[in-house]
């Protein structure tokens, strides 16, 4: 994730100190992950340098965190053309998984072992993020179901790949 | 968890159709208030593997224990019996009677049992309020929606208290808000009364609303707790 796009985002609806950006991230992205204050002031910094935001008052007291910062309308196109930028889709051609399961069929392990427990793991952390989605906001609900989805694409692969062990073997034996 | 304690214990199952195996050694074990996910690829065995421990079909040996007594050596009125009155059932489609409302479906299971119209319906409510489709009593299965009549049906298969619900596919003919919905009041309601869940599924969403799980594959199980 972008944070000084987020950042930049967040301070669209008005200006904020430095304190309030890190508690307005945190509250609707950073439930697992919330932001260090020193990361708050080093993007602030760097946006301020690159002309994106501005400080718009300094309370007393003195320090970064009393600092006001207010997005300029340099930062208001950034941000605009942030968003209309589309992701880049991941292509997922570098799977670990992948490498784990030609090297047990390489030199003759059992590969549907790796892949049962991989499996399991997989349901276990979907167990979690499923009970944490029932408990949780509609927020909640749609970052669980982004991770769910993903995993349940693992999972999909994970039993093609063991109904093709066989052809497998046969492929990586040549 | 160990079979000790447990509801319903299967052992060393083996089923053939013709010269096709469908369990070739399959194990199973469920205790009061679990829910435990049948996963497996399509063909693996896990309808079947159902199918014997619900006593709808008769294994070719092995052994199936419910509260510690041999199904095989039941009678076919007590394997009966014991479908109606202990055990509950829900499947993908085609479970409600069309000519009935929806809460004559529900009250259904207890009518069989002698339970008085007044009292079975009393319960068929109840229950459908649990299930968020009290306001569906009237109204005929072809008038509600896929998702409304699953629910109805859960209803159903938890009117008579069973101690063991056979989900066979609950959430496949529905979209995914609406499958989420059933499996978490279905689960729900199963933990309120300490009723063990099989829950086939090769859907690993709905297999993510169990404790854990046991794979099927080529008609033989894998407890997956015991691998990780």
């Amino acid at each position: 994730m972008s944070i000084g796009h987020t950042l930049l985002g967040l301070l669209e609806s008005g200006p904020r100190h430095g304190y309030d950006l890190k508690r307005a991230f945190d509250e609707k992205f950073g439930h697992d992950r919330p932001l260090h204050y020193g990361q708050v002031y080093s993007t602030m910094s760097r946006l301020l340098k690159n002309g994106l935001v501005e400080v718009d008052g300094i309370e007393a007291g003195g320090g970064p965190e009393r600092k006001r910062y207010a997005i300029t309308d340099a930062g208001i196109t950034d941000v605009e053309r942030w968003l209309a930028t589309p992701e880049a889709p991941e292509p997922y051609l570098q799977s670990t998984l992948y490498t784990k399961i030609v090297l047990a069929l390489l030199t003759h392990r059992d590969a549907a072992d790796i892949l049962d427990t991989q499996r399991a793991e997989h349901l276990r952390m979907m167990r979690i993020l499923t009970d944490r989605k029932r408990k949780g906001d509609l927020a909640d609900q749609l970052i669980c179901d982004h991770a769910l989805f993903h995993l349940e694409a693992d999972l999909r692969w994970l039993e093609l790949t063991a109904a093709r062990l066989d052809k497998l073997a046969e492929a990586v034996a040549k | 968890m160990t079979p000790a304690g447990s509801l319903l214990v299967a052992d060393a199952l083996h089923k053939s159709y013709g010269p096709t195996t469908a369990l070739d050694g399959a194990e199973f074990s469920i205790h009061p208030g679990e829910v435990v996910a049948v996963m497996g690829p399509s063909g693996s065995g896990k309808s079947t593997l159902l199918h014997c421990l619900a006593g709808i079909v008769t294994p070719d040996s092995g052994s199936i224990l419910y509260n510690g007594r041999e199904m095989a050596t039941m009678s076919d009125a007590e394997r009966s019996q014991l479908r109606r009155s202990e055990f509950g059932f829900v499947f993908q489609f085609g479970q409600l009677v069309p000519e009935l409302t929806c809460v004559e479906n529900v009250a259904l299971p207890l009518r069989l049992n002698g339970t008085s119209r007044k009292a079975a319906e009393k319960a068929a409510l109840t229950w459908m309020e649990r299930l968020e489709v009290d306001d569906l009593g009237k109204k005929r299965p072809g008038e509600v929606s896929g998702g409304q009549g699953q629910r109805v049906a859960v209803a159903r298969a938890l009117v008579t208290d069973p101690r063991v619900l056979f989900a066979d596919e609950p959430t496949g003919a529905l979209d995914s808000l609406n499958g989420e919905r059933v499996m978490e009041l279905l689960t729900d309601a199963a933990r309120t009364t300490n009723a063990a869940v099989v829950l086939v599924t090769h859907e690993a969403r709905v297999a993510a609303y169990s404790d854990r799980e046991i794979v099927v594959r080529d008609g033989k199980s894998r407890d997956m707790e015991r691998v990780v």
